[in-house]
């Protein structure tokens, strides 16, 4: 069963998302690291652009597929994780942590209201798994 | 609901992420992509590859039938030879690809499994004269142990002296104590064989293979690193690179296309004007001069303007870049041309360059 930490918010579309201030870091959770497998490059298009909420923010290549990321909440695209550039293996290994991919100064607290908690999220997995 | 090919506990017991590919659940990988794709690269791995379809064909006019069937001269085959070859209709649009292989007491077609079907209704349609057919797919499984350790593997567990198999020929042994087939062929670019038997065996075979090649860490292989392994190698798949509207000849396939076999062929008139008037288009190969990874489907750019489409691309897990193969207009085809790839709106450019992609597989 896919890790989903309790502290954290989500998205219908498995991105997590961590409050700190008025900044979101975000990421994609342990279920779409692990359905996508093999990650080999990460590409955050959208740094210092405004961004609408569900608006593709960049983009996830796995050797089999290329997904886009989501904006979980709208905002300023302030940072994306140029770690990734060299080790982008890291989001597998690491999806909650040294995997982030990027971080969003949102425009209003209210875009905070329309994302999941771990047991929302936890359900959409549940549908999600095709066995 | 899938079938299941008699490998499936052993992909479930090995955590294979199973999913529905040509009507059968296979794994699409155990480990991931990257990680068994260097394995069947460095020292051996194992391919359920029993969703392919099998098909023998007998009679006194089997090979006459046959060469008009296929696009190869299956007459230039000795018994216990194998060869790629091409089924075509009449205008040169590609039915299938296979492996036509001449045993002793009959000639056995191994087709690909989507297509399993479709190739026995047509040449079922085609049949004349003292020929019989039969398809054995689910009755005997087929199982592909590929990599540069494949032969001391094999070896240990197999009757045959495997030295004395070239490639494409084949031989029959036992394996792991079972009666079966066994030829030198694949489709990764590393040296590697494949094994006929029949499917109650299916348990027994597999798990002897893996106690054999322990000491070289062999691997069960998914039907991702499958993918990789051909791509580098420019194999081409059906449904991606080669279908009905493709022929041979633009394929770069003219190697197994004996247009001057006497009787010819079904599409042989065609493919001979095409051959002729040279194809307006070409497969090739393509490698990303950045970071970016070609997808099927995406546009072939040059000079901002279409000139063909990528029909297979992935990530290189041996050039660690994207490359892909793509059908591009004739003037465009030689090797070091510098194109672009449409990379969902951006011009990512790229090169032409002589396959395969990957230059230092062990095949012999």
């Amino acid at each position: 069963m896919a890790n989903i930490p309790e502290d954290l918010k989500y998205t219908r579309t498995h991105e997590w998302v961590r409050l700190e201030g008025d900044v979101v870091t975000l990421g994609i959770t342990d279920f779409a690291q692990h359905e996508l497998s093999d990650i080999v490059y990460v590409e955050v298009t959208t740094v210092g652009k405004t961004v609408k909420n569900e608006e593709a923010i960049g983009t996830i290549e796995a050797v089999k597929a290329v997904s886009d990321l989501y904006a979980p909440v709208a905002g300023t695209v302030v940072e994306g994780n140029e770690s990734l550039r060299d080790s982008p293996a890291t989001v597998n290994q690491d999806p909650y942590g040294a995997g982030w991919i990027a971080k969003i100064k949102v425009a209003s607290q209210s875009e905070l209201a329309g994302l999941l908690d771990a047991a929302a999220y936890a359900e959409v997995v549940k549908k999600s798994v095709h066995h | 609901m899938s079938n299941y090919t008699p490998f499936h506990d052993r992909h479930l017991a090995a955590g294979g992420r199973m999913v529905d590919f040509a009507g059968y659940d296979l794994p699409v990988q155990f480990k991931g992509i990257i990680p068994e794709h260097r394995r069947v690269r460095t020292t051996v791995g194992v391919f359920d590859v029993s969703h392919m379809g099998r098909i023998e064909v007998r009679g006194r006019d089997a090979l006459g039938w046959l060469n008009r069937m296929t696009t190869n001269d299956a007459a230039k085959l000795d018994v216990n030879q194998a060869q790629y070859s091409v089924l075509c209709y009449e205008d040169g649009g590609i039915v299938d690809d296979l492996v036509v292989y001449r045993l002793a007491d009959c000639w056995l077609l191994v087709v690909n499994g989507a297509n399993n079907e479709k190739d026995t209704a047509w040449l079922k349609e085609h049949l004349s004269g003292d020929v019989e057919m039969k398809n054995v797919t689910p009755a005997v499984a087929q199982l592909a142990i590929q990599g540069p350790k494949a032969e001391p593997t094999m070896q240990r567990i197999c009757s045959a002296d495997l030295a004395r198999i070239g490639f494409y020929w084949a031989g029959r042994a036992t394996v792991a104590g079972v009666d079966g087939l066994i030829s030198r062929t694949g489709y990764t670019g590393e040296d590697g064989f494949e094994v006929y038997f029949p499917a109650e065996h299916a348990g027994k075979v597999w798990d002897d293979v893996f106690a054999s090649g322990r000491e070289f860490e062999i691997e069960p292989i998914g039907l991702g690193a499958r993918d990789t392994l051909r791509l580098e190698m420019k194999m081409a798949l059906y449904g991606n690179d080669i279908d009905k509207t493709t022929n041979p000849i633009e394929a770069g396939l003219g190697w197994v296309v004996a247009l001057d076999k006497p009787g010819g062929f079904i599409g042989c008139e065609v493919l001979k004007k095409v051959n002729e008037e040279k194809p307006a288009r070409r497969l090739v190969c393509l490698e990303m001069e950045d970071r970016s990874i070609p997808r099927p489907h995406y546009r072939i750019l040059a000079q901002e303007t279409e000139i063909g489409l990528v029909t297979s691309g992935t990530m290189s897990p041996s050039l660690n870049k994207g490359i892909a193969l793509g059908y591009v207009q004739r003037k465009y085809a030689k090797a070091d041309t510098l194109v672009a790839v449409d990379v969902r709106g951006r011009a990512a450019p790229a090169r032409i360059v002589k396959p395969p992609f990957y230059k230092h597989g062990s095949r012999k």
